[in-house]
């Protein structure tokens, strides 16, 4: 999916590059990409997915990748770094910080385990891997079912619990007016 | 009001910097590309260092979000005018230590929603028309009451805000260039650390007043401030400023990406999560003089401090000497800069009796700064729930005690 939208990019990039070199571009410094470097820099995922690369995994695989490669900082069975500390409900008057509650699409999961994880070697894990280990924090955290199968298709579909638990700091505010009284948080 | 230990460390820090310059120096020439500086930074001539009499040096919180951030404060009471020196602005690592980024090789790649996709190399971008501004930068964890171990200096519980002179090219120009489809509305900006942090900002700001920078206070961005290339995104949250940006992707909805929404949000009690704040709020804290400090007797003294705002410019900043029953209005340094460290300054008599000193700050759509009650009865939030809050801005009163001690008094 993501291979041919990048194509497609570039395609109609060069077929535009001499029409629009005359009108859009006032000093005529950088270069154009070539399809394969938007293609392998191309990593952030959206909420949609649409960027996900073809693979698929589950937890039941990502049990083995993580003991191989992610229980030395995250503990056995993901004890010891935050991974299991389970999603819980987001209100409460002394906030303690609860990152995974707070995320709101699995594919965030997805995206910070594919170019921040493992620390040791960021980066390392192939599509295969990262769902895998995806499908297997959601499990711990009773999210998606053991044999489930997380790739394209399925991934953007799983729903975070927390997903529609968010509101803006002042409802309906917008950046640059100005806030009511004490509503700067 | 420093003490000996401090200078000890300083001297400690600046013969392990000379040691670290001499390893890399010989590491580099081994491979054949010996900036010729590295050899030389050991030498005081070839980059001027502090006096070695003088303690103004970062600290650590000691008390980081996560175990393994490196967090550094700027030593605000220890600092004059409105700019931080490069080598004190504050320090929050999400990325797991700083990108070692040889220049020739950086490239920022702009794509997505553009007619024209462009890489630039860094000689390119500093061939386009530039722009140099004075803006601050703030975490948006900064101001937390009792950060760091007792919550006790200026530095601890504000240091997480410093302000540059940036020179760089607008983003609108490189967007521009690209030519931006209609359908866009988002951008989502990245980093080339380890982690390939991430961002997303509404297009709008991009278009409007975001910077990428490569100075910073006229020398080339540190390397732990994102050298060779970073955004600054005036006025709003340090976290959207990417660091050792090489990529921006012009999309239509923001991408959750981990740091913008599990890692930096807050909870308030109805249950549902604060996010995508952006924008500081009305600010300002008296750094000198500050908690952990001690006056040596009565008499004059100039209080001083710093106000900054996401609003925009500073227009009035109050100060109070006894504890918030009165204001007045103190001389402001200009000229005032928008989004920038502001400062303002008080004349005051020390007649040696106890004493709350606190500042206020307006800004330029007329917003105020408000108490932590005022902060915590709009949220329907106990006052300690700040302690753990992002974006607090309360007003931060300072008690100086008989003896001359000076103490947090948030919560006294």
């Amino acid at each position: 999916m993501r291979y041919s939208c990048s194509l497609h990019t570039a395609v109609l990039t060069l077929a535009a590059c001499v029409a629009a070199s005359a009108q859009g571009r006032t000093y005529q410094l950088g270069s154009t990409p070539s399809a394969e470097e938007i293609k392998g820099r191309d990593i952030a995922i959206s909420p949609d997915g649409r960027e996900l690369p073809p693979g698929s995994g589950t937890a039941k695989e990502g049990a083995a990748i993580f003991a191989q490669k992610c229980a030395a900082c995250h503990g056995p069975n993901g004890s010891g770094g935050g991974v299991t500390r389970g999603i819980v409900p987001l209100g409460n008057a002394k906030p303690v910080k609860i990152p995974f509650s707070l995320v709101p699409y699995a594919t965030t999961v997805w995206d910070f385990i594919n170019r921040a994880m493992p620390q040791s070697k960021p980066g390392s894990l192939s599509a295969d891997e990262v769902y895998a280990a995806t499908a297997y924090v959601l499990y711990r955290n009773d999210i998606v079912k053991e044999t489930d199968v997380l790739d394209a298709k399925s991934l953007p579909t799983v729903r975070m619990p927390n997903r529609d638990n968010f509101v803006p700091a002042e409802p309906g505010w917008k950046p640059g007016e100005k806030r009511p009284f004490g509503y700067y948080p | 009001m420093a003490s000996h230990s401090h200078s000890d460390r300083r001297r400690w820090f600046l013969k392990c910097g000379a040691l670290v310059s001499f390893v890399m120096g010989f590491v580099r020439s081994v491979r054949g590309q010996t900036p010729a500086r590295e050899g030389l930074l050991k030498d005081n001539l070839a980059y001027g260092q502090p006096s070695p009499f003088d303690n103004t040096i970062r600290r650590s919180l000691g008390q980081a979000t996560v175990a393994t951030d490196t967090a550094l404060t700027t030593p605000l009471q220890d600092l004059d005018g409105i700019i931080t020196p490069s080598g004190l602005h504050f320090l929050m690592d999400h990325v797991k230590g700083v990108p070692d980024i040889d220049p020739k090789e950086h490239r920022l790649l702009i794509h997505g929603m553009v007619d024209r996709p462009l890489t630039y190399t860094m000689d390119e971008l500093k061939r386009l028309p530039s722009v140099s501004r004075i803006y601050f930068l703030e975490c948006n964890a900064n101001n937390r009451p009792l950060r760091g171990p007792n919550g006790e200096s200026v530095q601890l519980v504000h240091g997480r805000t410093s302000c540059s002179e940036w020179t760089g090219v607008l983003l609108s120009v490189l967007l521009n260039e690209c030519g931006v489809q209609k359908e866009a509305s988002w951008i989502v900006a990245e980093g080339s650390d380890s982690n390939k942090y991430t961002m997303s900002i509404p297009l709008a700001k991009a278009m409007d007043d975001i910077l990428v920078v490569y100075a910073q206070n006229g020398e080339p961005v540190r390397p732990q401030q994102g050298y060779p290339l970073r955004l600054v995104v005036p006025g709003w949250e340090a976290i959207r400023s990417v660091k050792w940006l090489s990529r921006i992707k012009v999309v239509d909805q923001p991408y959750m990406a981990w740091h913008e929404s599990g890692n930096n949000a807050d909870t308030i009690p109805s249950g549902k999560g604060l996010w995508y704040r952006f924008e500081l709020g009305p600010n300002s804290v008296i750094t000198r003089p500050s908690g952990g400090q001690r006056l040596p007797g009565r008499g004059f003294y100039e209080i001083t401090g710093l106000a900054w705002t996401g609003g925009g410019a500073v227009t009035k900043v109050e100060v109070s000497i006894d504890g918030g029953r009165s204001y007045k209005v103190a001389a402001l340094q200009q000229p005032v800069h928008r989004y920038a460290h502001t400062r303002f300054r008080f004349p005051w008599t020390w007649n040696g009796e106890e004493v709350v000193l606190q500042s206020r700050c307006t800004d330029e759509r007329g917003e105020v700064q408000p108490t932590i009650a005022e902060a915590a009865k709009n949220l329907g939030v106990s006052l300690d729930y700040f302690y753990q809050a992002d974006h607090f801005n309360g007003i931060q009163p300072w008690k100086v005690n008989r003896d001359g001690s000076i103490q947090n008094a948030l919560f006294l």
